[in-house]
C-alpha cells in the first residue's frame, strides 16, 4: 500500500466506504458503545443519567427474574436447537433427491421463514388454543387429552419451541441443501459399488462431508435462540405466571416499561457475553468433529 | 428474531444524540398556505400590507383514548376549538394504550415532546415526579374564564401532586356488574341489587352456572386492578398511610384474594384462563356464556346489540363497598414553546360544554364536570336502564394504589396473582412475596 499509488487508492477507498461507515457508526458502533457506558448509569429517559458504578450488575446478580429468564432461555435452546437441526437435516436429505414436486416442497418449507413472526405467532396461538385449537383436536382423535398449552406453565415453553422449530426448519434446511449439493456424487457411487447400504452412506459420507455446514447452522441457530423474543412476546407475553420469561423479554421490559435503561443495557451486555462465550466454545470444539475437505 | 438487540441499541443511541445534540426542536408544522395568504402575495401593488395575520400557532396533542373509536368526536371538538381560537391549530398524534407511554417517554427524551398529552391516573405520578409536566397554577390563575369548581373535586384533586396542579381531569369511568337478564329469568334467580355482597353473587352464580351449556355464573378478573379494589372492599389497603410500608399481605388482603380464587377453584362458577381459551369475558358475556360480568362502563356500546336483555348494578362488596375510579387527564409539557395556547386547548378540552355534550352523546367515557344537567341525556339512553348505578358506584370509588415505579409494581403483582391462579402459590405465600417485591420498589 506504500507509495503514491497506494495512498491515492486509500483515498478513493475512504470516499467509497464513507456512506456505509457513517451509517454503521451512527446505527451500530456508537449505540453499542453508548450502551456499554450506560451499564454504569441509572437512566429513566426523562431525567439526566446518574452514575452508579457497578450497581446494575450487582442488581442483576440478585434479580430472581434474570436467573429465571436465563433458565427459560436455556430450556428453549436445549429444546429448540437439536430439534430444528435434526428435522431440517432430514427434510434437506429428502428434498435433495430427484423427486416429483421437489421444488414445490422446498418452497413450502421456506414460506414460514419469510413470514412475519407476528402472523406466525398468532396462527400458532390459535392452533394451541385448548378449546378450539386443531392441535388438541388431532390429539383428541388419538384419544389423547391435550394440555392447555400456552395457559399451562408446564406446556407453554414446549409450545413455543414447536412453533419456533416449525418456522425455522426452512432456514436451516436451505443451508443443508446447499451443503448436500456440494458433496460429489462419485463418493456415493464408489460406496454403492463397495456394497454400502443407505444408512452407511449417510453416516460415513453425508454427515462427515456436511460437517462444515452443520457447524455453521449450529452457530447461527444457537445465536438466534439466545435472542428468542418475538414468539414469546406475542404468544405468552412471558406468562403464564412468568413460565416463559426470556432474556430479551426482560431487556425490553426493563428498558421500555420500567424505564431502567442502564439495567437493560447491563442485561444486554450479559446476553452478548453469553452468546460470545457459547460461540467461542463452539469454535474451540469444532476441530474434533468438523472436517474441511 | 436477532433484529431486536440492534434495535434496542440503536434506539438508545438515537435518544442520546437527540437528547444531547439538539435543543427541543419545534415540531415541524406543515402549514398549508391559506387562500388569504396566496391572495396577498399575488397582489403586488403599491403598499405592502403591514398587518398580515400572524401564522397560526400549531400545538400537538397526543392521545390514546381517542383511537380507534372516537376520532370523529375528537375532530369535531378540535373544529369547534379552532373556530373559537383562530390563532391556534391543534395537531393530533395517536398511539394505542399499550404503546402510548413508551412512545411518550421516547418523544420527551428525544426532544420532540407533544405540547399537550393525555395521562391516566396510574401513570400520572411517574411523569409529574420527574418534572416533565408544566405547573398549570399560574396559567389557571391568570385565566378569568377558568373556574376549578366546575370539576368533581375528587377528579380535580387527583391530578394535584404536592400542592401543584399538573393536569386537568378529562374523563372518568368506573366498573360495574353487568348481568344477563334472560339467564336470570330462565334460572328463576332474582336480579342483583345494590346491596349485594360477593356471597350473594356466588349464591346466584351457582344457580346460573350450567356446565352442559358452557354457561358460567360469574366473571371478575383476577389481576392487579380487581385485587386492590376487592382488598379495599374487605378493608385492606396495599400500603400504610405514608406509603413507607406495603401492607398487601395483611390477613384481610389475603382473605380478599382467597374470595376471588374461590370463584374458580371452590365454587366453579367462574372460568379459569384455560377454560376461557383466550376468548375475552366481554365476548363471552355477549354470547350469553357469562351471566354476570364485572367490567367497565366503556363496554356499553359493545353490548348495545347483544341478543338478550341486560342491565347493570353496583358491583357487590364484602365488608363494605368499593368501586374503581379510573380517570384520564391532560397535561402540558414543561418545556413547551406555547404554554398559553396549550392551556387554551386544555381548558377547552376539559371544561367546555360543547366537548362535554359530544362525550356524553357518544359514550366516550364521561366528562369530569359536576353538572347534573349534562348527564340528563346520558341517564335517558338505553341500554342499560339502570344508568344511575354508574353515579351510585362513584360514591364508593377509591383511587388505585400508585407509586413512581407503577408498571413494575403492576407486573410484579400480576405475576404473583397468576401463580396463585395456577395453584403454584397460595394467597398468603404470594402476598408475602408481593410485600417484599413492592417494598424493594418504594425504597
Amino acid at each position: 500500500m506504500a507509495g503514491e499509488k497506494g495512498l491515492s487508492k486509500l483515498y478513493w477507498l475512504a470516499i467509497f466506504l464513507l456512506p456505509s461507515l457513517v451509517g454503521l457508526s451512527i446505527f451500530t458502533i456508537i449505540p453499542v458503545l453508548s450502551s456499554l457506558a450506560l451499564t454504569m448509569y441509572e437512566w429513566d429517559l426523562l431525567t439526566s443519567p446518574q452514575f452508579v458504578g457497578l450497581a446494575n450488575f450487582n442488581r442483576l446478580i440478585h434479580d430472581g427474574g434474570f436467573w429465571e429468564a436465563l433458565a427459560h432461555t436455556l430450556y428453549f435452546i436445549v429444546g429448540y436447537v437439536p430439534l430444528v437441526m435434526i428435522i431440517a437435516l432430514g427434510v434437506a436429505v429428502i428434498l435433495n433427491q430427484r423427486l416429483k414436486g421437489v421444488l414445490f416442497f422446498r418452497t413450502a418449507f421456506f414460506v414460514p421463514v419469510v413470514s412475519a413472526w407476528v402472523a406466525v405467532a398468532l396462527m400458532w396461538k390459535w392452533i394451541f388454543n385448548p378449546k378450539f385449537g386443531i392441535f388438541n383436536y388431532f390429539l383428541g382423535l388419538l384419544n389423547i387429552q391435550g394440555p392447555a398449552w400456552l395457559f399451562d406453565p408446564q406446556w407453554a415453553m414446549p409450545a413455543i419451541i414447536i412453533a419456533s422449530v416449525w418456522k425455522d426448519i426452512g432456514f436451516v434446511m436451505v443451508m443443508f441443501l446447499a451443503g448436500l449439493q456440494g458433496i460429489p456424487g462419485d463418493y456415493y457411487e464408489a460406496a454403492a459399488i463397495d456394497g454400502a447400504n443407505g444408512w452407511q452412506r449417510f453416516f460415513r459420507i453425508t454427515l462427515p462431508l456436511l460437517s462444515p455446514t452443520t457447524f455453521f447452522a449450529l452457530i447461527i441457530s444457537l445465536i438466534n435462540s439466545f435472542q428468542v423474543f418475538d414468539q414469546v412476546w406475542i404468544m405468552t407475553g412471558g406468562g403464564p405466571g412468568g413460565a416463559t420469561s426470556v432474556l430479551v423479554e426482560r431487556i425490553v421490559k426493563n428498558a421500555f416499561s420500567y424505564s431502567r435503561m442502564g439495567y437493560a443495557s447491563a442485561l444486554s451486555w450479559v446476553l452478548f457475553l453469553l452468546v460470545f462465550t457459547a460461540t467461542i466454545v463452539q469454535m474451540r470444539i469444532q476441530r474434533y468433529w468438523v472436517t474441511y475437505d | 428474531m436477532k433484529r431486536h438487540l440492534p434495535l434496542l441499541l440503536t434506539s438508545i443511541l438515537l435518544l442520546v444524540l437527540l437528547g444531547a445534540g439538539c435543543a427541543p426542536a419545534a415540531t415541524p408544522t406543515p402549514t398549508i398556505p391559506t387562500p388569504e395568504v396566496i391572495r396577498e402575495t399575488v397582489v403586488v401593488t403599491a403598499t405592502p400590507e403591514p398587518t398580515a395575520p400572524p401564522a397560526p400557532v400549531t400545538i400537538t396533542y397526543f392521545t390514546f383514548s381517542a383511537a380507534p373509536d372516537h376520532l370523529v368526536e375528537l375532530d369535531e371538538m378540535i373544529q369547534i376549538f379552532e373556530e373559537e381560537h383562530p390563532g391556534i391549530e391543534v395537531k393530533v398524534e395517536l398511539a394505542p394504550f399499550g404503546e402510548y407511554f413508551t412512545k411518550l417517554q421516547t418523544l420527551i427524551a428525544g426532544g420532540t415532546a407533544p405540547d399537550v398529552f393525555e395521562l391516566n391516573y396510574e401513570n400520572f405520578v411517574s411523569f409529574a415526579a420527574k418534572g416533565v409536566l408544566l405547573d398549570l397554577g399560574p396559567l389557571a390563575q391568570a385565566d378569568e374564564e377558568f373556574d376549578p369548581t366546575v370539576f368533581y373535586p375528587r377528579a380535580y384533586n387527583a391530578f394535584n401532586l404536592n400542592g401543584i396542579q399538573f393536569g386537568l381531569p378529562e374523563t372518568f369511568s368506573t366498573v360495574v356488574l353487568y348481568y344477563n337478564k334472560d339467564l336470570f329469568d330462565d334460572a328463576g334467580v332474582a336480579y342483583p341489587t345494590a346491596d349485594w355482597t360477593w356471597a350473594d353473587a356466588v349464591a346466584a352464580a351457582e344457580e346460573l352456572t350450567d356446565a352442559d351449556e358452557g354457561v358460567w355464573g360469574l366473571y371478575s378478573p383476577i389481576q392487579f386492578w380487581e385485587f386492590y379494589k376487592k382488598a379495599a372492599q374487605n378493608g385492606c389497603s396495599f400500603f400504610n398511610e405514608d406509603k413507607t410500608e406495603a401492607t398487601i399481605n395483611e390477613p384481610k388482603c389475603v382473605e380478599a384474594l382467597q374470595t376471588m380464587i374461590d370463584f374458580v377453584t371452590k365454587y366453579h362458577v367462574m372460568p379459569s384462563d384455560a377454560e376461557m381459551g383466550g376468548i375475552s369475558d366481554g365476548d363471552m358475556f355477549k354470547a350469553g356464556k357469562i351471566a354476570m360480568d364485572v367490567t367497565g362502563i366503556w363496554m356499553f356500546a359493545a353490548f348495545e346489540d347483544a341478543p338478550f336483555e341486560w342491565d347493570i348494578q353496583v358491583e357487590p362488596g364484602m365488608a363494605q363497598k368499593a368501586t374503581h375510579f379510573f380517570s384520564n387527564a391532560v397535561s402540558v409539557f414543561a418545556a413547551t414553546k406555547h404554554p398559553q395556547e396549550a392551556w387554551e386547548w386544555v381548558r377547552f378540552f376539559t371544561t367546555s360544554p360543547e366537548m362535554a355534550q359530544i362525550r356524553v352523546k357518544s359514550a366516550w367515557e364521561l366528562p369530569t364536570l359536576d353538572n347534573p344537567a349534562l348527564f340528563a341525556d346520558y341517564l335517558e339512553q338505553r341500554p342499560p336502564a339502570n344508568r344511575e348505578a354508574v353515579f351510585e358506584s362513584l360514591n364508593y370509588a377509591i383511587v388505585p394504589p400508585v407509586i413512581e415505579r407503577q408498571s413494575e409494581m403492576q407486573d410484579a403483582v400480576n405475576n404473583l396473582l397468576d401463580k396463585v391462579k395456577l395453584g403454584q402459590l397460595d394467597p398468603k405465600e404470594a402476598l408475602d412475596q408481593a410485600k417484599v417485591e413492592i417494598e424493594e420498589l418504594i425504597k
